[in-house]
């Protein structure tokens, strides 16, 4: 085998200093500060800050209100990865089964992700609009005053709806291109060897469409925790009072508006460990499981 | 007793497309029935219909007694193995082996008795565990027609089976899956594009031309007794020596010289196999030789009878040289065909 070598020590480092620098300017160095002032009280007019050690962390984790965000923050993230995956994967297992106008079908399908997470938001907003959302009228014929921004409830259905809405499309795209890579002659054999739909579908289709499983659920866990902001932020208008809210919009909210660098700090870095801590579990734990042709 | 019964069995795709003119014919029991033709001929696709992969569009289609027209290809006690294996990727030997069995409700230890009997039978004893990905090419087939043969079914379909591998496994393959197939006196159908592994392992050859079927008959037969010059050109290595000429005061007309008698008049096509022209230094017709192609056994003469090209086998104990040759023909060799419509006179 040929190898490729370079004259100088220099070229390598040269072509690699791009990369390195957006990453360390884009994410060690915030990460530094973050960790940094998270031991720090930080005077809310920026004219100095107090040592203070772990008090920002263990006044979180004794906050009765970073416990609640935190418990909807799981619930929310949870229940957009399953809907979000559960129903591109029903829509990309119909799609695939589409002969004619496929592509149109799928064309319509692919818009929503070129919808900007706001704009998602914003379309939810309408949707749910207190006085002339049609969703809120469809409520009302149930009985149901839906009040959105205002009932926590309600609140939180308008975001789980948007965001699934709105990460559909991509997991759809992904599910659509694993199906149609299972080689046609393997579903075939699996035709002639059992009768069931279903069961050829757990059997076989499922377990190939795994690794691409595995991969849009980290995608979707991460869109739920971090993606999910601009939506978050359009629906509850900027006025979190008792609505729901995630932990990087508290995050947000904690820091910018109410000014507690330190504390807000703290709330990154633990989100910071989070995903650490996930991406092992899910790497070590499910990976093992799934099958890569 | 019928086996397989096409009844007017036809294909004409929604485009208006017909890729199966309608056919009727026959494979009796235990029968090894070979299709073959060139790509895009039709038979795959009728197999694919035979298993109910593809659908019917006209006539009736009947297995084991059974119209299986409308009957899911899990339903119709057939067994596949495909020109890739087709292999599940996820799943070990044993359990590809035992899938079809597992689906159809049986017992677990009789699932595991059957494939273990199926890996015995075909050498796979030791890989029993292993994933697809981890066997050679030999390996994966004989894993295919495993999964083919635990099902115990009436009828087997190959699809181009062999197409994947090399020359010398192909060879191998051939034998052992002609040999299994008459220890277990299965019915079966063959699709192949390769001439060699119909006259080979055939019981009865299909040959099959843009979606017609041009003749149904034995190897020997069909070698032949072409029924037409599509079949005496597709079949044999090399194939049928084709000559346009005159057949006049009944007697053939060849490159000027009278090649034998005859009770035709006018343009035909004359067929002659290549081992059935004979050097002979009295011999009526002379050939110009090219090319000597040495292959051994036996050695092939390229070369020019007039204005048509040829070929002829000659053994090994004939010296032959580029130029001029005097050839015979072996008594009741000849064949010929019509030359407007190439069928047989």
């Amino acid at each position: 085998m040929k190898r490729a070598g370079f004259s100088t020590p220099w070229l390598p480092v040269l072509l690699l200093v791009p990369q390195l620098a957006i990453i360390a300017i884009f994410f060690y160095w915030p990460a530094i500060v973050a960790l940094h002032s998270s031991f720090f009280l930080q005077d809310p007019f920026g004219f100095g800050s107090t040592f203070v050690g772990l008090d920002n962390y263990t006044n979180l984790l004794g906050s009765a209100e970073y416990r609640r965000v935190a418990v909807f923050t799981l619930t929310f993230t949870l229940l957009v990865t399953v809907f979000s995956l559960a129903l591109a994967l029903l829509l990309a297992v119909k799609a695939d089964k589409v002969l004619r106008g496929a592509k149109t079908y799928r064309t319509l399908l692919m818009w929503v992700y070129a919808v900007a997470p706001p704009v998602a938001g914003f379309i939810a907003v309408i949707l749910f609009n207190q006085s002339w959302g049609p969703l809120t009228e469809l409520f009302a014929l149930f009985g149901h005053t839906y009040m959105v921004g205002v009932n926590f409830n309600d609140t939180a259905f308008a975001m789980i709806l948007a965001s699934v809405w709105k990460q559909v499309p991509v997991n759809f795209i992904f599910f659509l291109s694993a199906l149609q890579s299972i080689p046609r002659s393997v579903r075939e054999a699996a035709l002639i060897d059992n009768r069931s739909a279903s069961g050829r579908f757990w059997d076989v289709t499922f377990p190939l469409l795994a690794p691409t499983g595995f991969f849009l659920l980290i995608i979707n866990i991460t869109y739920a925790l971090f993606e999910t902001f601009g939506i978050v932020d359009t629906v509850v208008k900027g006025e979190p009072g008792n609505n729901p809210m995630t932990l990087v919009y508290k995050v947000y909210v904690d820091g910018f508006r109410g000014n507690d660098l330190g504390g807000s700090s703290a709330q990154s870095v633990i989100l910071m460990v989070l995903v650490l801590a996930l991406t092992v579990f899910q790497f070590r734990l499910l990976e093992r499981r799934i099958h890569y042709t | 007793m019928a086996q397989v019964h096409f009844s007017n069995i036809g294909k004409t795709y929604p485009n208006g497309f017909e890729a199966l003119k309608p056919t009727d014919f026959e494979i009796q029991q235990g029968e090894f029935a070979v299709l073959v033709g060139p790509s895009g001929c039709g038979k795959s696709t009728l197999l694919r219909m035979v298993a109910g992969l593809e659908e019917i569009t006209s006539g009736e289609l009947s297995i084991a007694g059974r119209i299986v027209n409308a009957i899911d290809p899990a339903d119709r006690d057939i067994a596949m193995v495909f020109q890739n294996y087709a292999l599940y990727p996820h799943m070990s030997v044993r359990k590809n082996i035992g899938y079809g069995l597992k689906n159809r409700g049986i017992p677990k230890a009789e699932i595991a008795a059957k494939v273990d009997e199926a890996a015995a039978l075909l050498n796979l004893r030791d890989h029993l565990d292993s994933k697809p990905s981890q066997l050679s090419g030999g390996q994966r087939q004989r894993v295919a027609m495993g999964r083919a043969i635990v099902r115990d079914p009436a009828l087997f379909l190959f699809d181009e089976p062999l197409s994947n591998l090399d020359a010398k496994l192909r060879h191998q393959m051939r034998i052992e899956i002609k040999a299994l197939q008459r220890r277990l006196g299965v019915t079966s159908i063959y699709v192949t594009h390769d001439q060699v592994e119909a006259m080979t392992m055939a019981d009865r050859i299909i040959v099959m031309n843009a979606g017609r079927i041009e003749q149904i008959g034995t190897p020997a037969e069909v070698y032949h007794d072409p029924a037409s010059t599509f079949v005496a050109a597709f079949m044999g290595a090399p194939p049928m020596n084709l000559l346009r000429t005159r057949a006049e005061a009944g007697q053939l007309q060849l490159n000027g010289g009278a090649l034998c008698d005859t009770a035709h008049r006018g343009e035909v096509i004359v067929g002659v196999r290549p081992e059935d022209f004979l050097p002979d230094p009295a011999g009526p017709v002379s050939m110009q030789v090219d090319i000597v192609e040495e292959l051994g056994a036996h050695r092939l003469l390229h070369g020019k009878l007039g204005p048509e090209t040829v070929t002829v086998h000659v053994g090994n104990e004939f010296a032959a040289e580029p130029g001029p040759l005097r050839l015979s023909v072996k008594p009741g060799a000849v064949r010929l065909f019509d030359a407007e419509a190439g069928h047989r006179i």
